[in-house]
């Protein structure tokens, strides 16, 4: 006798009627569906209430949250299946104290197995489609779209607005109007996520990453950086603010005048002020790690430098060209980046020591 | 033993003696080639600290502790030392700090280093909760906050989870199979024997100069090439840790197929035998991938190659396909082991066969082929090309397939069981709900839409947890306290066990559920701050990990007493089928004083007169039996009673 006979045998002795543990129940299988689409229900209506995400600030979020809206209500009832199981069993047929018997020897059963490969299979079949179909959408090429382009940096973002010619510290955009994103990193990878657009994507040394989206919503969202990128990752967040079309194009204005206008005034010679050394405090990365009451800068990655004391402009200058050299008290070294003297032109750093001297009042 | 003469003999004195030599080779090397050349500095830290620290002293230490004696000795032509197998058997807590052959001691170092970094990496995750208990910067730095993230992920990975894996499979395989020992004895020394070079240095990279290796378990290119000496640790640390792994993976994969007992059949093999056997291939083919990626790293760090420097023709997604090409599978290489042991943990304590024993080995199969399709999951937000997210997430979906059949046919073997709610029974059913629960939200990141918003935040720290330690970790407390009485010979507390399940459970839950939330609402991973509208949250997120993390000393403790205080185990305490049972607790130096014939499948519960495995000479169980030290720190001194 093999094993398979052995087993037919054994098994032919045991149907589920005769088990005294549940031979008193007249539909053990209808009751605990009953209880499991109960539950499911109120699963459901449970995990449908809850206010999951950030407000929708674009076309794209509310067909991204529907798709996670279907996911829970797929979800909810197959986790109710499992626990119900699981439950009943540990209750119905717990071993009762000096019981040392067995359960009855039942090997498998081919149809109830072939049920759990097909049934989870169309689920995710079905899933990956709709997923599928809601990634096109929300990834179509929309008409009238404006290119922004983003470039990330240790630690901050900058924005190019390249139909206006426009250089800006600033997210700002029209509501209303897709805007095409074309990302870029001038160091390490960065990720450009926008929680209340439901859109992300990596900012990728060599590449130039594109996100669309649609926002429909007037507001100040946080820009936040979720690769991690260094030391002042978790600081490396700005504002995108979504504004009506007239007041877009006022920000415009006033934004190309401010730029045309410090040109003037650097070619002038009158004041001799050369770059903007606040612009540059943000652009160059100070800002990610430093805090200044001026720029509107909070990081706490390193000092305060509004409140360096009483330091002379070489002091500052070596401070920034070999951070290494005097380390402030409390901090350490290694943890700024010892590049800027490459990284900032000779008239930059003029203008960085003296703005940051002035700082200090 | 004179001074000298320790020097000589393998152990601990010629380990530092091998060390410094192993440092002052490596300084020697790089002090003369830098000379040679004329660069400046000659002595040049970093380089001495690569080469001597991380490269060579860890070799002399191997030589030192005696993992080469004799493949030295055979390869020389000298006179090997025969196995008197003096060595095979633990008899005091020092015979587990030397090399020793023998499976059952191997698995118990295995067992209780990997257990070690274990509470090193739990206190780092105490050390972040309390960091992030509220907004602002309060006990640490964020260079500090990025190298306890980074330390804790690669040790919980590298150094607990694989390797304890790795740990209890070597204990009970062999003992399953009815082989005397591993096909590889010495290998298998020498893989148990790398594995604390690769903690100790990721541990020490804290005193390396800039701080602990900052960049993630990840360690994305180009941040990695462009931080300071801490993260070369965790490049030369892995290579350690892989090694071990991919070299105890062909002494699984030699000893299953070669050394199982006459009339174990590959369709009688316990399910953690097969378990074991796809993980195994899992290792040998996916693990060569994070190496690569890592030599990658340190070449462009220390020679000044190109391979992620875009602006010499470098490629930084390169990285991610290579690292994620492993570190895909990785996943199933820690899931795949507690799989097993749940089909174990489940068929005995609730007396029923495993149900549809032959699906549940194909789905292992199908897990092993799957998991090497969907690696770029990772990447959906990467800018990698937009088109395979398509094919990459399908592929994704379809696992769940494999993986419900495994969930779907533990609740039925539990259905119409004899359950007994013991320690390892319970953790048992806790895995099965966390992991649905983490398989759920891993289909919901398998959908890409979904994926881009909540990649890189909270939502993937919850996921994670709850499929790692939900689901991998309670496995593993459920194999330890299962296989507990054979390793030790003692029984543990049943009373403090079910109270570690349920404060590890319910807190596990408050702790990582919670995560869920704040992900998807918007806040991102890996950040020492935050915005404050998370705060509650993660209020109460630190307060339960610290009761969480508390709850684990009730294991601690219940581990080192009953190991030396408990009461005697008997041979088999959970009437179980499997060979491992039939022998004494702990079993004899050489498993079996005969061996066994294999005469059925291992799970015939509820068919008294079947047996497993027959014995020549006596009757299956010998319960009461006077055990033979092995593996047993609490075991009697060797007596021969026959």
């Amino acid at each position: 006798m093999d094993d398979r006979e052995r087993v037919q045998e054994a098994e032919a002795k045991g149907p589920p009627e005769t088990d005294p543990r549940i031979a008193g129940e007249k539909h053990p299988l209808a009751r605990m569906i009953g209880i499991g689409v109960f539950a499911s229900l109120i699963g459901i209506g449970i995990t449908l209430w809850i206010d999951w995400f950030p407000e929708q600030g674009a076309t794209s979020a509310n067909k991204i949250d529907t798709l996670y809206d279907v996911l829970l209500i797929c979800s909810v009832p197959v986790f109710v299946l499992v626990m119900t199981i699981a439950i009943y069993s540990v209750v119905r047929f717990r071993a009762k104290p000096g019981d040392m018997g067995d359960g009855p020897p039942i090997h498998g059963n081919t149809r109830l197995e072939v049920i759990w490969v097909t049934i989870p299979f169309i689920m995710v079949t079905a899933l990956a489609i709709y997923g599928w179909i809601t990634l096109d959408d929300i990834e179509a090429k929309q008409p009238n779209e404006m290119v922004v382009n983003v470039t990330g940096q240790q630690f901050t973002w900058t924005f190019q607005y390249p139909s206006e010619k426009l250089d800006a510290k600033e997210l700002v955009l029209p509501v209303d109007r897709p805007v095409e994103f074309r990302i870029k990193t001038k160091d390490v990878i960065h990720s450009f996520w926008v929680p209340q657009f439901r859109l992300k994507s990596d900012a990728v040394p060599g590449l130039t990453t594109k996100v669309r989206v649609t926002p429909d919503k007037e507001g100040d969202f946080e820009v936040v950086c979720t690769e991690l990128c260094g030391l002042g990752h978790s600081t490396m967040r700005q504002f995108a603010r979504v504004v009506p079309a007239d007041e877009f194009d006022s920000w415009i204005a006033d934004q190309k005048k401010a730029a045309s206008g410090g040109a003037t005034g650097g070619g002038g010679g009158g004041q001799a002020s050369g770059p903007d050394a606040e612009q540059i405090f943000t652009s160059a990365g100070c800002s990610g790690c430093h805090t200044l009451a001026q720029a509107g800068a909070t990081a706490k990655v390193g000092p305060d430098l509004g409140k360096l004391g009483d330091v002379d402009a070489n002091f500052i200058r070596t401070s920034i060209v070999d951070p290494n050299a005097d380390v402030t008290k409390g901090y350490k070294p290694n943890i700024m980046p010892q590049d800027f003297k490459d990284k900032l032109s000779k008239e930059e750093l003029d203008a960085l020591v003296k703005y940051l001297l002035e700082a200090q009042g | 033993m004179t001074f000298a003469q320790r020097l000589i003999a393998p152990g601990w004195y010629r380990a530092f003696l091998g060390m410094a030599l192993g440092f002052a080779l490596g300084t020697a090397i790089v002090v003369v080639i830098r000379s040679l050349y004329g660069w400046d500095p000659v002595w040049d830290w970093d380089a001495i600290i690569t080469v001597g620290a991380l490269i060579a002293a860890p070799f002399g230490y191997l030589i030192g502790i005696g993992c080469f004696d004799y493949w030295f000795r055979w390869a020389s032509g000298a006179p090997t030392l025969p196995e008197d197998h003096s060595g095979h058997g633990a008899y005091s807590w020092r015979d587990y700090f030397r090399v020793n052959t023998d499976h059952k001691v191997i698995g118990i170092q295995y067992i209780c280093t990997t257990f070690f970094f274990f509470v090193c990496g739990g206190l780092m995750a105490m050390l972040m909760r309390a960091e992030l208990a509220q907004p602002g910067t309060q006990f640490v730095d964020p260079n500090t906050f990025n190298g306890l993230f980074s330390v804790h992920a690669s040790l919980m990975i590298f150094l607990f989870i694989i390797p304890v894996f790795a740990g209890i499979a070597n204990y009970v395989i062999p003992l399953m199979i009815g082989a005397p020992d591993m096909a590889f004895p010495r290998l298998n020394a020498l893989s148990f024997w790398m594995l604390p070079i690769a903690g100790v240095m990721m541990l020490c990279s804290y005193f390396a100069e800039g701080g602990a290796f900052a960049t993630g378990w990840t360690a994305y290119a180009p941040l990695s090439t462009d931080t300071p000496l801490g993260q070369q640790f965790f490049t030369l640390g892995v290579q350690f840790a892989g090694a071990s792994s991919i070299a105890t993976a062909l002494n699984f994969l030699v000893t299953i197929i070669t050394m199982r007992a006459p009339g174990m059949t590959f369709w009688r093999m316990p399910l953690l035998v097969w378990a074991n056997f796809t993980t195994s291939l899992l290792v040998v083919i996916a693990t060569p991938f994070i190496a690569g990626s890592q030599f990658f790293v340190l070449l462009d760090r220390t020679l000044q190659t190109h391979f992620f420097d875009t602006g010499q023709g470098g490629d930084v997604l390169m990285y991610q396909h290579v690292f994620w090409f492993y570190s895909h599978p990785a996943v199933y290489i820690m899931m795949l082991p507690g799989f097993g042991i749940i089909s174990e943990v489940i068929s005995t304590h609730a007396r029923k066969p495993v149900f549809g024993y032959r699906m549940m080995a194909f789905s292992l199969v199908a897990i092993v082929i799957l998991g090497f399709t969907v690696w770029a999951h990772h990447m959906f937000v990467s800018g990698m090309q937009a088109w395979v997210r398509i094919p990459m997430m399908i592929t994704t979906m379809l696992i769940a397939v494999p993986t419900g059949i495994k969930i779907f046919s533990w609740l039925a073997t539990l259905w119409r069981g004899v359950i007994h709610l013991r320690t390892p029974m319970l953790f048992a059913l806790g895995f099965i709900t966390m992991f649905t629960l983490g398989g759920i939200s891993g289909i919901m990141l398998a959908v890409v839409p979904f994926d881009i918003h909540v990649s890189d935040t909270y939502f993937i720290v919850a996921h994670i947890h709850y499929v790692l330690f939900g689901g991998s970790v309670f496995t593993i407390f459920a194999g330890i306290y299962h296989w507990f009485p054979k390793m030790t010979g003692r029984m543990y507390d049943e009373g403090l066990g079910r109270l570690h399940f349920w404060l590890s459970f319910f807190f596990f839950n408050l702790t990582f559920g919670p995560m869920h939330f704040v992900g998807i609402d918007g806040m991102p991973r890996r950040v020492a701050d935050y915005a404050d509208q998370f705060a509650t949250w993660n209020a109460i997120i630190s307060i339960s990990a610290f009761i969480f993390g508390a709850s684990f000393l009730i294991f601690l403790y219940n581990m080192i007493a009953s190991w030396r205080y408990g009461p005697a185990a008997p041979g088999n305490p959970w009437r179980a089928n499997s060979i491992e049972w039939q022998v004494s607790s702990p079993p004899p130096v050489f498993n079996f004083d005969e061996v066994p014939t294999v005469v059925a499948g291992p799970y015939e519960y509820g068919m008294p007169d079947v047996v497993h495995a027959v014995f020549k000479d006596r009757e299956p169980a010998r319960q009461g039996a006077v055990a033979t030290p092995a593996g047993g720190g609490g075991a009697p001194p060797p007596v021969d009673e026959r």
